[in-house]
């Protein structure tokens, strides 16, 4: 039985370890992969899960005492690009690294591009290449479109696909459903059932813990770069595996009833052609109302709205009982709404400018001193104390932005909507990309703005975000909003299911 | 059939094609003289230069940089080669091509060097030898004109001629060699393995890096490209004004930039075809054979292809500028 399984494994990595000048990324961490598993990798940012990818695919050199095997016999130290790639190991990278202005069949076949230079680009040729590899995964798509018109969803199909085309054996996914909508997820996890049918091996690394478990049949949890240990799926629950990774446990309670304070925003009938109709809602200070909607719902798009970026064709928006025209988000700005938008990382931030020039970026009139002078001096103290308010992590308040993680990141887009002093705060998936440790903390300042007496929208697309961090629940679906829940009356699959009904 | 039109034509490819037709339509209407064998014969004699020019740039634009070096790269390869040749007994067309074309690439290798080397945007580095190339150019020939050319350079050849009822309707060498550097480039960039890597490298140069194309090389590719299109190009002006003015193609680079763009090659890189470039070089100059025909004045033809300019260029963006709205449906994919 024992021999059975030892023949059976596609890579045992011992002892992995790597350092970063005096920093300890990966220390003495054991791997092991069975030929057509799907494993989860699973740990916070910074917990040391892509240098592990690096090191086995050959991107980073490992430090001495690190041992891979392949079960092809022979014992290595290290790993170089092109080995891995010669023993079948793939990474589908979180961007995709596809080529938009070429064609679904010239990206699958790219990397023929690159070995046959000079021959002669036979069209037909790389077409059929590119419907085998489809075919494989049953999934129909035709491979004369343009990568910049297909879905992110397509996008990672084709991805896949042209790892396909390289024989692999393993496949490392870095976090490929963190921009799908759930039917889109579904679909990808089907795909990589099929892979793992296959015979190939697909190592998952992903933020949500539902899918990680429901795929996956082992999981590897790492933590600060060490590893906590290697545990079948079956049977965990999400908060033991959050446990795991964090250390912690993580408290999921439902919030009290709403609180009875004034109406601060009110909506009559909103409609705008195409993207949202007739929606109503009210908001109350110290309310947090919880929109939960596929993407595409509408949701986003009602948020622009609300916040002057598009104007609606039809209805009300009254803020504190005034009806309101916003003409940009400026006079929405100026009557107390700030809106965290879902692109954080091109929207929200300018990802190469300082923590200090971010946060004080919506309020850089009411820091001049004499009406026309801009200080250092009171940009970074605004800063600083934001940084020590939303307790932010960063060494250095001029480092630029793009050096932080995610969730210090949103902390930094918290604080520079915060810093206007808002009545309303739209939080447009605030926790995308977040791993599972800061998002307990970004709810953690929800919670505290709505007891200080902010009324707060909170929009997701995950159940359990809202159940358990809004005192209202309303449904949004295709553009309308069709029901309301109340957080204390439903369970999480219950508002799952209806969600994605 | 509608479905084989849009795969085959890029939408700013069949605008142009149209506007072109519809343009042509209107001048063999509105004049006698533009349909004629002599004028569409002369149409191509005269934009010879310019299409080679423009069949160069596409390469680089495609690639994702620029080069605005190229025009006045072809002034110093007409000097340096019509002199080389002098020197040594002249030459023929042969050792003139040859000579053309690795002064060129060498020029254009210089910009590869330090745009690849330096990693700094094409531009700045082809302002910079722009720059250079014209100085030097005007500091060692003074100024002067070459006037002197060896026999085979200065005698026209001659493809095609017929006798119409307007006169000889000629058709002269640069019109088959722009053809030929046409085709030569159509099989770079459409029909081989180095033209996917080229548009891939335009379209995401993090993602080539990553799938092992050899980034160094490439870009010696392109820009010696350019630069070889830029030599011959320069020794087929020579042959056709039958003499070598240094600062005679200066400013040219704005021109054939302006049609390329027209053409529908996009200045971020990945996009773009050597049908798209070519009529674009067409559409301009038609338009200008036109109103020199109508009789309108030619300070008028600058403001007009500005219009032109501006009104496709607008339209098109207009597009592009929904097709990011559409990719920004879902803007969580650029969450890490």
């Amino acid at each position: 039985m024992l021999d059975q399984t030892q023949s059976d494994y596609a890579l045992r990595v011992k002892g992995a370890t790597k350092r970063f000048g005096n920093q300890l990324a990966l220390d003495d961490v054991d791997f092991e992969l069975r030929s057509g598993e799907v494993h989860c990798l699973a740990g916070e940012n910074g917990s040391g899960k892509s240098t592990l990818i690096k090191l086995i695919s050959g991107a980073y050199s490992a430090d001495p005492g690190t041992r891979f095997d392949f079960g092809d016999g022979k014992g290595r130290d290290r790993m170089t690009p092109t080995e891995a790639r010669e023993l079948g190991v793939h990474v589908i990278w979180q961007d995709l690294s596809l080529f938009p202005d070429l064609t679904v069949a010239e990206n699958i076949c790219f990397e023929h591009f690159v070995a046959d230079a000079l021959k002669r680009y036979d069209r037909g040729a790389s077409r059929a290449l590119a419907r085998t590899a489809l075919d494989r995964l049953g999934v129909p798509l035709d491979v004369d479109t343009h990568v910049r018109d297909l879905s992110i969803a397509q996008r990672q199909i084709v991805a896949i696909c042209r790892v396909l085309t390289g024989n692999p054996r393993i496949v490392f996914m870095d976090e490929p459903t963190a921009s799908l909508t759930q039917a889109e997820t579904d679909g990808l996890l089907v795909i990589v059932r099929k892979m793992s049918a296959q015979g190939i091996s697909v190592v998952f690394v992903s933020h949500r813990l539902a899918e990680v478990l429901d795929i996956s049949e082992r999981v590897t949890v790492l933590k600060d770069g060490a590893l906590v240990g290697c545990f079948p799926t079956e049977g965990m629950t999400q908060g033991e595996l959050t446990r795991l990774m964090t250390g912690r446990l993580l408290e999921t309670r439902v919030q009290d009833k709403s609180p009875q304070g004034d109406v601060v925003l009110r909506t009559q009938g909103l409609s705008r052609a195409g993207e949202f109709e007739d929606v109503s809602i009210t908001i109350r200070k110290g309310e947090v109302l919880g929109l939960i909607g596929l993407l595409g719902a509408g949701r986003t798009e009602l948020a622009q709205t609300l916040f002057g970026l598009s104007r609606p064709d039809a209805g009300r928006i009254e803020i504190g009982g005034e009806s309101q025209h916003f003409r940009s988000n400026r006079d929405a700005i100026r009557k107390g709404i700030a809106y965290v938008s879902e692109d954080r990382l091109n929207l929200g931030l300018i990802q190469a400018q300082s923590i200090t020039d971010n946060t004080a970026m919506t309020v850089l009139k009411s820091l001049l001193r004499f009406g026309f002078l801009l200080t250092e001096k009171a940009k970074r103290r605004l800063t600083q104390d934001w940084i020590d308010r939303l307790r932010t992590k960063a060494a250095d308040i001029d480092l630029p932005v793009s050096a932080l993680s995610g969730g210090n990141q949103q902390r930094v887009v918290l604080a520079k909507w915060l810093a206007t002093s808002p009545d309303l705060l739209i939080l447009d998936a605030p926790t995308v990309g977040v791993d599972v440790g800061a998002r307990a903390g970004i709810f953690e300042i929800i919670h505290e703005l709505a007891a200080s007496g902010m009324a707060i929208l909170l929009i997701s697309d995950e159940a359990s975000e809202v159940l358990y961090n809004a005192h209202r629940i309303a449904l949004m679906k295709s553009g309308s909003i069709t029901d309301y829940f109340d957080p204390a009356a439903i369970t999480e699959k219950e508002l799952e299911a209806i969600v994605n009904a | 059939m509608r479905r084989f039109l849009f795969t085959a034509l890029q939408p700013m490819e069949s605008k142009i094609a149209l506007l072109l037709v519809a343009i042509m339509i209107g001048l063999s209407v509105a004049t006698d003289t533009f349909l004629t064998m002599q004028n569409l014969f002369d149409l191509i004699n005269n934009n010879s230069v310019n299409l080679i020019f423009a069949l160069g740039l596409l390469v680089v634009l495609v690639f994702g940089g620029i080069d605005i070096s190229f025009a006045v790269a072809a002034s110093v390869v007409q000097y340096v080669v019509v002199l080389l040749l002098m020197q040594f007994g002249g030459g023929n067309w042969i050792s003139g091509l040859v000579l053309s074309i690795g002064v060129g690439a060498a020029l254009g290798g210089i910009n590869a060097f330090f745009i690849h080397r330096f990693r700094i945007i094409s531009i700045i580095i082809t302002i910079a030898t722009f720059n250079i190339f014209f100085g030097l150019l005007m500091y060692f020939s003074a100024g002067r004109s070459i006037y002197m050319l060896p026999e085979w350079l200065s005698a026209r050849i001659i493809l095609l001629r017929f006798d119409t009822a307007q006169g000889f309707a000629t058709l002269y060498l640069p019109a088959l060699v722009m053809a030929l550097v046409a085709l030569a480039t159509w099989l770079l960039l459409h029909g081989s393995g180095l033209g996917r890597q080229i548009v891939g490298y335009g379209s995401n140069p993090e993602a080539a890096r990553r799938s092992g194309v050899n980034v160094g090389l490439l870009h010696f590719l392109v820009y010696g490209w350019l630069g070889a299109c830029a030599g011959i190009a320069g020794l087929m002006q020579v042959n056709i004004v039958q003499e070598v003015v240094p600062n005679a193609l200066y400013g040219r680079e704005l021109d054939v930039l302006a049609a390329v763009v027209l053409g529908g090659a996009m200045l971020g890189g990945g996009r773009g075809s050597v049908l798209g470039a070519v009529l674009g070089v067409i559409l301009l100059a038609v338009v200008q054979n036109g109103l020199n025909l109508l009789g309108v004045s030619p300070y008028a033809y600058k403001a007009i292809v500005g219009m032109i300019i501006l009104a496709a260029i607008s339209t098109t963006n207009l597009f592009s500028a929904r097709e990011v709205r559409r990719a920004g449906a879902s803007p969580r994919g650029a969450a890490s």
